[in-house]
This record gives structure tokens, C-alpha cells and sequence, in this order.
């Protein structure tokens, strides 16, 4: 690890102000940029830690009924926390081992969007609103492609409002290694339709499966997947699966959620 | 010696493991937790190319940065040996393997990545690895050769210029039945014929190495603190043949280890750098391995090509057997890296079977990549998993039921000599393939198929056999196949006064519970109790010369050291009580700590003896010397041979691919038990890492660029508790060996040999009931391997 000034200011305004620095990066729970930073594949003058910031944790329920899940919330306060939206706690409950679940938050995992990573399905598959300390993002417009996104440079996460589905699950098929989702799908079920979100599977990171959320929205049974496929162009090749194995699994852990979810 | 019912010390008692309190209050003293005061850091440049030519290291820029002590290259270590080879193979043309320098640190080229370039000593690893960012290595990248078949083709790029080719050796075992071999073949009603791979492994243990040179000019002592499983070997092949240092100038000490696995077997590098720079520089010079160096840099397991064939007669019986095997050494020869594939390989194909006709060949190859050495079973499992699962595809052709085509070829009579020069000195197959059948509930699989099939699985079981040679080895015999080193082992058993007892052993515990077993023997000679006795391990400065732990060896050979010098211990202490109790040794018994005069009730305790020994007031000084100290050497005649017989039972997700292991019974022979909780312990230990073989862990390089691509746990499967099912072990069919005091066999490897095979045969027969005609997968059985199979099938 190369050395670097280490700031943890209190609130949102000071943490904005830190960020602006030369080469200031913001730091939520660190489960990805320490370990670059130890490997030294990664340098930065300043880190600004967030974990210090009262009105960026904790869990609430919005005035439109979303559940609103601060920033730098850790994914253990979510998933012991997030009673209201089952599917979402019981996601965050899942994600690396305790340890993980400790220190890692939503927004670090969000701003990060890892390919494998599990919060960016919960996001887009809830319709999920990520507000930051300028603006409101719909996660439609938010994820870009691999470790891509619609932030700023110096833009924080604060909060993540997650309209809560009538029925909803996560469903992880793990790589055996790292056990991030090869393929993780989070189906939810809302008044106005369904919402299918896949991570783990495409070269250009989560997604929305458009025309299975067309087939369950009509009829939400594990049935009516039944000859929908996925192009195994877009998806990932590599040691733990080729680009048809993933593309088949996004169909059979889609039915498994869909059945979990019913 | 096995004894009956419920023993609560001594041999067979399951006693706890003393040495457990220190490890798990966190008081173990493993080689990181030594610190000597001034010591200095190192941190290796290693190279990121897999093969080039080392055009220069400039380290000017890097030598005036904060904190450096001094900067090594290739160059420093042109006056020094290299890293010693500890057995020469020779060729099916009676010609010696090709054996190239493994040099320090880098010079002329690399051939690896991960192999050091340059060391750089600080006063912090902080700033050491600041300056190693700072040296300029400039390399011209040459082809990386990292396919076995490719690094074999004509023209290929060489590993090493001054070779003839990338081929170490070509043996052939036992060549003169190579034409008998071809004749039966010929002649066969039916052959069975296999292609596989025996996965590349990274053997992974919990503590990573390292390794603290120390150096006091006053007395010109060297002192090595290091990772190792043998330090006795460690100075033998540093002091002699790559550093220049006499035994008596160098201790090599290794501590509390947390696991070896075989890959701390090995000298490395890193040991010989931290012994020379802390001369150099005359300060303490410690390195302690990142994860991630691990992986480039400890030796890797397995690795081999092979086709494999079986013929049999009309009737089932097998009547000859083949095998050609590419073996990866990869870049350069690790400690016992020849003798993998040869003799720890080639004597074990006969398996449990009486085939009359068995041809080994091996090609061992070098390649681009870190060096192959052995791992948990060396050797042994390569062979068992041949073995087992051609007979498992033979039974499947030919539509004969697995258990019983290995049963009609059993091995029954012993001492047995197999075609591939070994002998077996006892064993009953039968026996453990009948307790397997048990405690497998073999009965009730069918209705168990059931199940799984209308949960919309399907459910397999695989079976299989073993046989490993352990107990390495008779010194004349290892000798006439190319060991370098002689493979006895040796105790000292020191009585203190009070009839304490220190027993200093070659033998090394990383993880095997010596501390508690050993002294279970010791205490059951003498009958005393077991907290009297403490095994003395790890220090060349307190232990006699015995040659480490590995192989499964320990108790059969340095336990046989302590037996026969704990014998002497008490002829003597006879002596001494026959003095005491005014009576002929000839009549003196010794029970449960008493000395006695047979038929009377004159008696002396053993304290009361040894404290004579001690304070020789009375005594007979004439006759013997005061004291009581005893050492021996123990050379086995023979091998020793554990086998046994496994189940695995699986479930296979047809949609994904995935296996789950349901069922796990291990039927095991390791002869005389001494204390069956740590056996157990092994054997649940070796499956865990046989499972993680079979279903996770698979090394891979890229084959064009040479790189590592499993360098992190992030790629790299090990198995988890929860790929594991609860298993059911049983050792009580005992066959004990013939020609050790003990009896014993030796525990720590067949967990980790008889595994693997089961586990294919049991997702294979769990394809076959899902109606999936798929003959092979090779390991690891990933779900992406599985599914794609069922899709091809």
C-alpha cells in the first residue's frame, strides 16, 4: 500500500468539500479499493472515508412507502433491517461472509458495480432511485457497463430508495471460487409489472431481461420463461463458465426465483 | 497391539491433542511470530513474464531509496550452488534426466512467472517494496512454453538453451515387460482405454512460508528460521550444495507450522537468499510469503497428461495395463520433483489388483511454470485415480458391477510382489470394501436414487479402492532408484531424573498431532502416563538427524526409531533396577511403571530407577554408565502399504450442472492405530482435499502468455465446509505391517488419494441414471464442465 492522507469527515457538505482534493477518493467500507490499494494496483493521495457520516446510515421508510437505505449502511444493517422488503434482506444477508457484510455498504458496492456484485440486480430490479449530494438518479440511467456508472467524479451515493415489490427474490448461482453471483437474478413483482435484473452474466454488467419481465407481468409463474432465451454473445467467457453456460443459467436461476419469489 | 473396547491412554486411546491449546489461544509460534531485534526485510522482484531473456537489472536509482540496506540480483549468486534436485531419475535408455541449474535469484533468463529477479533488504517491507518498484529489469519476452504436448513437439521453444529439448526424462517401468505388456494387449478379450487429467494443484496451506536468515560473526553461526517440514533436509541440501556452510556453522529451526501438505518439503530460494543476506548484511534478514507470492511460488502438485488402458480376458480378469503420462516439472526441478511421476507413481499401478502385466511411461516435461513437486500423496493418487477409473469405465462397457470386477481382481495373498518391483507385505481388500459396503448403506442407494430423482436430481455412486506406498523408505533400495538422501529416520528418548521424558524426534508435526501420538507409544512401553513424555521437534540444533515428515512416514518410521530407543531405555533401566532389587536383569519385568523381580514381590518404581541413573549412589558403575539417554536410527526393510476402500455419493442439478456431495465412507487399513481421533482427523482432512480436487481446484495458465490466471482465491476454489458432507470414516480392519515394532502404516495421505476417484465415478454414474452416456469429465467436475458434458452427451 502506498501511503495516502486519510480524512472522516462527519457530513455530506465536508465530505463533498474533502473530495474535491487532487486525487481525493471516497472511501464507504472498502471491501474492493483496499485490497487494490494493498496490492498496490491502485494509488491515491487522500481517502475519504464515509463511515463517519450520521445522515448517510440507517434505513427509513420514505414518505411514498420506499424503503430509503442510507449510503454508507452496511450490507449486515440491511440485511437485519430491511424487514419491509424481505427479498432485498435477505440478498444483503447473502453477500461475501460476515466479515464482508461488516464493513461493506450499499453505496460503496453501487458506486463500485462490480459485474458480480448482488446490490446492482436489488437496484435496478426494484426501480430504485440513488440519490446523491446533487441529484437523483433512476437506476435505468445509472448503470453504464462494468464497473461503469452515472456518477460524477467526486459525486456520493447518500441514500437508496427502493420501492418495495408485493413479491420479490434474489436468486445467486455462486462461482465456486470467489463466490460472487456467476449469475444472480432478482425478480420483483410490482402493482404495475415485473422487473427482472441480472448480474454475474453480461460484458456490460447488470441488465434488465425485457422480455421476461413482458412474460411474467402477464403470468407470474416459472412457466412462462419457458423458450425464452438469452444471447450468448453479450455474456461472459471465462474459467468458471463460457458464454452458453451463463446465458443457460440466466434462464434456469430466473424460473428459481420466480418460484422462490410466488 | 490394537486393543479392545474403551482405552483411555497409551496406544489406541483417542487422546485429545495437547498441542490444540496453543493453537487455538492463538500462543502457537509460528515462523512469522519470530522477530530478532534489527532485523531487515525482503522483499523479491519477481518476474510477470512467463519466459524471456533477463537483458539487465538496474538497480541504482532503487539501492538510494529510504530504508535500503542492500539490493541483490542474479548476479551475487554466481559463486553459489543452485537449488539441489534430491533425486536423479534415469531414462529408459539407462541415461541420467536432463538437469538444469535452478539458480537463487534469476540470471540469463526467466522461466517462470513469479521467479525472483532481485531482492531488495530494508529496514521495512514498506520500503523495500518501494525500491523493488524502482528497479529497472529489462526483459526481452521470449515464447512461453506451457502446454505439456506443445513444450514435446519437435522445434518447440526450450525452458532451458543449454538442454537438448523441454524433456527431462522418458522412463519407462519395468521396461523388460514392455513387449509382454503389448503381447497381452494384443490378446485381450476386451480394453478399456481412458485419456485424462490429473489437475494441477496449489497446495495452498493456511500459513503461507517464510523464512528469517540470521548470522552471528562472533561465532560465525548461521541460524535459518523457516516453514519447512524437514529442517534436517533444509540444512543438509543448503549447507552442502548451495551455500557452502558445514553443519555445525548452521540451525535451521522450524517452529509451529501451520501445514505443509508436501510443499514445505521443499528448499527454496527465499531460505537460501535470507541465509546468505543475513551474512551479507549482517543483520537479521526476514521474508514472509503474501498470498499471492504463495501461489507463484510454492511448488504446485499434480499435472499430468495421460492415456490409460486396461485389457481384460473373457471372464473379467484384468491381464495387463498401460499407461503413458506427460508429467509437468515445470520450470525447474523442485526437491523431489523427478521422483513424482517415477517411483511414486509407477510402483502403485498395480493398485490392489493382481494384474500380472503393467507398462508405465512418463514423459516429464519442463514448462513455463512453477515448478511441480509433491503433494498430499505424491505420486499415489496419479496412480489410484488411473487406475479407478478405467476400471470404472471397464465396468460400465462391459456391463459388470463395479464392486465386484474389483473384488474378482483382488490382490488376496500375501506378501504379494506386484510387476512394478514393489512387495506388499499384508492387507485384506475384502475386508474393507465389506465395511465399506456398510457403512455406505450400498443396500439402501437405490430408494436414496429415488429420492434425488423426484426432487428432479440425479444421484450417483461412485466407488473405488486404493493403495499408496508410505513409510519412505528402505535407504539401500531409494538409493539404487536415484534418491540423493538416505530415508530413515531417528530418535533420542532422554529420561530426565525424575522419570520425565524428552523425546527428540526427526519427525516434524505441521498439523499431524505428534505431540499427542508419540508419546501415546512411549507412555504404553513404559506405563506411565502420557503427560510425562514431550516430543522435542524442529530445531537441528536439538534433534538428531531423522529426514522429516511426509509420505505419511512419521510414525512408521521415526515412531520405530523412538520404539527402539525407548527398547534400549529400558534394557537399561532393567540393569539399573536389577542392581536396585538385588536380582538378575534376566528376571526384571516392567509393568505400568513398576520394576519387578519375576515371583516376588520385590518392586522399584521407574522414578526411583531413573533417579538412580542420575544420582549413581548405587549403582553399578562397573557395568553401565550413569544416565539415561538412549538415541536410535530406524531404516525400514520395506514400505509400508495402507489401503482401503471409498464411496461417494452425489446429486447432480441437471439444469446447472452442479454437484453436491450427499454421502462420504472411507473403509480404511492403516495397520495398528494409535490414536484413532487423529486418524480420523487425517482422513478428514485428506478427503476435504481430495473433494476440493475433484470438484473445485484447478490451476490454470493461460497457454499463450504463460500468465497465472488462478492467483488468488478470487479464481482459485478451495473446498469450505459446506461442500462437505459429514462423513463416515472407519479404521478398525487392521492388517498390521510386518516389519515395523509398530505395526503401523501411516494415516496422513489417504484421505486425500482415495477421494478423488470416487467422486468422478459417482458423477459419472449420476449422468448415466439421468441417461447422459458421458464416459469422462476431467477434474475439477466444475458445474460449467458438468453441464457442458450433459449438453454434449
Amino acid at each position: 500500500m502506498y501511503n495516502f492522507e486519510f480524512e472522516k469527515p462527519s457530513s455530506i457538505a465536508d465530505a463533498v468539500a474533502a473530495l474535491g482534493g487532487d486525487e481525493a477518493q471516497a472511501l464507504g467500507g472498502g471491501q474492493t479499493l483496499i485490497p487494490t490499494l494493498k496490492q498496490r494496483l491502485a494509488s491515491r493521495t487522500t481517502l475519504i472515508s464515509l463511515s463517519n457520516i450520521p445522515e448517510m446510515q440507517g434505513i427509513c421508510t420514505g414518505d411514498d412507502g420506499a424503503l430509503c437505505i442510507g449510503g454508507a449502511t452496511t450490507h449486515g444493517a440491511v440485511a437485519s433491517g430491511a424487514g419491509a422488503y424481505p427479498g432485498l434482506a435477505a440478498l444483503a444477508g447473502h453477500i461475501g461472509d460476515p466479515a464482508v457484510r461488516n464493513r461493506g455498504t450499499i453505496g460503496g458496492s453501487l458506486a463500485n458495480n462490480d459485474p458480480s456484485a448482488c446490490y446492482p440486480a436489488a437496484a435496478l430490479a426494484s426501480g430504485a432511485t440513488l440519490v446523491t449530494n446533487t441529484r437523483e438518479i433512476a437506476s435505468d440511467d445509472y448503470f453504464l457497463g462494468m464497473f461503469e456508472t452515472a456518477l460524477e467524479e467526486g459525486e456520493i451515493i447518500t441514500e437508496v430508495r427502493f420501492p418495495i415489490p408485493e413479491v420479490s427474490h434474489y436468486e445467486k448461482f455462486v462461482q465456486p471460487a470467489s463466490r460472487f453471483a456467476l449469475v444472480g437474478v432478482m425478480v420483483a413483482k410490482f402493482a404495475d409489472g415485473v422487473r427482472v435484473a441480472i448480474t454475474g452474466a453480461s460484458e456490460e454488467g447488470v441488465f434488465r431481461w425485457t422480455e421476461v419481465e413482458a412474460a411474467l407481468s402477464a403470468n407470474f409463474s416459472p412457466d412462462a420463461l419457458d423458450g425464452l432465451t438469452l444471447d450468448a454473445d453479450n455474456m461472459i467467457g471465462d474459467l468458471h463458465g463460457s458464454k452458453e453456460y451463463r446465458a443457460h443459467l440466466c434462464g434456469v436461476i430466473a424460473k428459481r426465483a420466480v418460484v422462490k419469489a410466488a | 497391539m490394537p486393543k479392545d473396547g474403551d482405552i483411555k491412554s497409551g496406544i489406541g486411546a483417542s487422546s485429545k491433542r495437547r498441542e490444540d491449546v496453543r493453537f487455538l489461544t492463538g500462543n502457537g509460534n509460528y515462523t512469522d511470530d519470530i522477530n530478532i531485534r534489527g532485523q531487515a526485510y525482503v522483499f523479491f522482484l519477481r518476474s510477470d513474464v512467463a519466459h524471456g531473456t533477463l537483458n539487465s537489472v538496474d538497480t541504482s536509482a532503487a539501492s538510494a531509496m529510504p530504508g535500503v540496506v542492500q539490493i541483490f540480483t542474479g548476479a551475487d549468486f554466481e559463486a553459489v550452488g543452485g537449488i539441489p534436485c534430491g533425486w536423479e531419475v534415469t531414462d529408459k535408455h539407462g541415461q541420467p534426466m536432463q538437469e538444469p541449474k535452478h539458480p537463487v535469484l534469476a540470471h540469463g533468463k526467466v522461466r517462470h512467472v513469479g521467479e525472483p529477479i532481485a531482492a531488495v533488504v530494508a529496514d521495512s517491507l514498506e520500503q523495500a517494496r518501494d525500491a523493488a518498484e524502482a528497479i529497472e529489469v529489462d526483459i526481452s519476452e521470449l515464447p512461453a512454453v506451457i502446454n505439456m504436448k506443445d513444450a514435446f513437439k519437435e522445434g518447440a521453444t526450450k525452458v532451458h538453451d543449454d538442454l537438448t529439448s523441454n524433456l527431462c526424462y522418458d522412463w519407462g517401468f519395468v521396461e523388460e515387460n514392455k513387449g509382454a505388456v503389448e503381447e497381452a494387449f494384443k490378446n485381450a478379450h476386451h480394453v478399456t482405454t481412458l485419456d485424462l487429467v490429473n489437475n494441477r494443484l496449489v497446495a495452498n496451506p493456511m500459513e503461507p512460508r517464510v523464512a528469517i536468515g540470521d548470522y552471528a560473526r562472533s561465532d560465525e553461526q548461521h541460524t535459518l528460521y523457516t516453514t519447512s517440514q524437514n529442517p534436517h533436509v533444509i540444512r543438509l541440501l543448503m549447507g552442502a550444495f548451495v551455500l557452502g556452510i558445514p553443519e555445525h556453522k548452521l540451525r535451521v529451526v522450524a517452529p509451529d507450522v501451520g501445514g505443509g501438505f508436501g510443499t514445505k518439503i521443499f528448499h527454496y530460494q527465499e531460505e537460501a537468499f535470507c541465509t546468505f543476506a543475513a551474512k551479507a548484511c549482517n543483520r537479521p534478514v526476514k521474508w514472509t510469503s503474501s498470498r499471492s507470492e504463495a501461489f507463484m511460488s510454492d511448488a504446485h502438485g499434480r499435472d499430468h497428461v495421460t492415456t490409460i488402458q486396461l485389457a481384460l480376458d473373457k471372464d473379467n480378469n484384468f491381464t495387463a495395463l498401460r499407461t503413458d503420462t506427460l508429467a509437468n516439472m515445470g520450470a525447474y526441478l523442485s526437491t523431489f520433483a523427478s521422483s513424482v511421476p517415477t517411483w511414486l507413481h509407477g510402483t502403485l499401478m498395480a493398485g490392489n489388483y493382481k494384474t500380472p502385466l503393467i507398462y508405465v511411461n512418463v514423459k516429464a516435461m519442463f514448462t513455463n511454470t512453477v515448478p511441480v513437486d509433491a503433494y498430499r500423496g505424491a505420486g499415489r493418487p496419479e496412480a489410484t485415480y488411473q487406475i479407478e477409473r478405467v476400471i470404472d469405465m471397464a465396468a460400465r462397457e462391459l456391463g459388470a458391477d463395479p464392486v465386484a470386477l474389483r473384488r474378482q481382481n483382488y490382490v488376496t495373498e500375501f506378501p504379494y510382489a506386484t510387476p512394478v518391483a514393489v512387495e506388499y507385505d499384508t492387507g485384506d481388500y475384502h475386508s474393507t470394501m465389506d465395511k465399506l459396503e456398510e457403512i455406505g448403506d450400498f443396500s439402501g442407494f437405490e430408494a436414496r436414487r429415488k429420492e434425488s430423482e423426484a426432487k428432479g436430481k440425479w444421484r450417483g455412486l461412485g466407488i473405488n479402492n486404493y493403495i499408496e506406498a508410505c513409510g519412505i523408505a528402505p535407504s539401500n533400495l531409494v538409493g539404487q532408484l536415484g534418491a540423493r538422501a538416505g530415508l530413515y529416520d531417528a530418535a533420542t528418548v532422554r529420561v530426565n531424573a525424575t522419570g520425565s521424558i524428552s523425546v527428540m524426534v526427526g519427525a516434524h508435526s505441521h498439523g499431524q498431532g505428534h505431540e499427542t501420538a508419540f508419546p501415546q507409544v512411549v507412555a504404553d512401553m513404559i506405563g506411565i502416563d502420557e503427560s510425562q513424555i514431550d516430543i522435542v521437534h524442529g530445531d537441528t540444533s536439538k534433534i538428531p538427524f531423522g529426514m522429516g515428515t511426509y509420505g505419511s512416514r512419521s510414525l512408521a518410521v521415526c515412531g520405530s526409531a523412538m520404539v527402539r530407543a525407548t527398547e534400549k531405555i529400558i534394557a537399561k533401566a532393567k540393569k539399573i533396577a536389577a542392581h536396585l532389587l538385588e536380582a538378575s536383569d534376566t528376571d526384571i519385568e516392567l509393568k505400568d511403571g513398576m520394576f519387578s523381580v519375576a515371583g516376588t514381590d520385590k518392586s522399584v518404581a521407574w522414578g526411583d530407577v531413573t533417579l538412580a541413573a542420575y544420582v549413581p549412589h548405587n549403582y553399578p558403575l562397573e557395568d553401565i554408565e550413569p544416565g539415561l539417554e538412549e538415541t536410535a536410527f530406524y531404516d525400514p526393510s520395506n514400505f509400508t502399504y495402507p489401503a482401503g476402500a471409498y464411496a461417494c455419493e452425489v446429486e447432480v442439478d441437471p439444469d446447472t450442472g452442479k454437484v453436491t456431495i450427499e454421502r462420504f465412507a472411507a473403509a480404511d487399513d492403516f495397520g495398528n492405530v494409535i490414536n484413532p481421533m487423529i486418524v480420523s482427523g487425517q482422513v478428514h482432512g485428506g478427503i476435504a482435499q481430495g473433494v476440493g480436487q475433484a470438484l473445485l481446484e484447478g490451476c490454470s495458465y493461460d497457454q499463450e502468455s504463460g500468465q497465472l490466471l488462478t492467483g488468488s482465491y478470487m479464481d482459485y476454489a478451495m473446498p469450505r465446509a459446506d461442500d462437505l458432507p459429514f462423513y463416515s470414516v472407519d479404521h478398525s480392519c487392521q492388517t498390521p505391517c510386518t516389519h515395523n515394532p509398530l505395526g503401523v502404516k501411516g494415516c496422513g495421505e489417504a484421505g486425500a488419494i482415495g477421494s478423488p476417484p470416487s467422486v468422478v465415478n459417482a458423477v459419472i454414474d449420476a449422468l448415466h441414471s439421468g441417461g447422459k452416456k458421458v464416459a469422462h469429465i476431467d477434474m475439477p467436475l466444475t458445474p460449467d464442465r458438468v453441464w457442458n458434458a450433459i449438453n454434449n452427451a
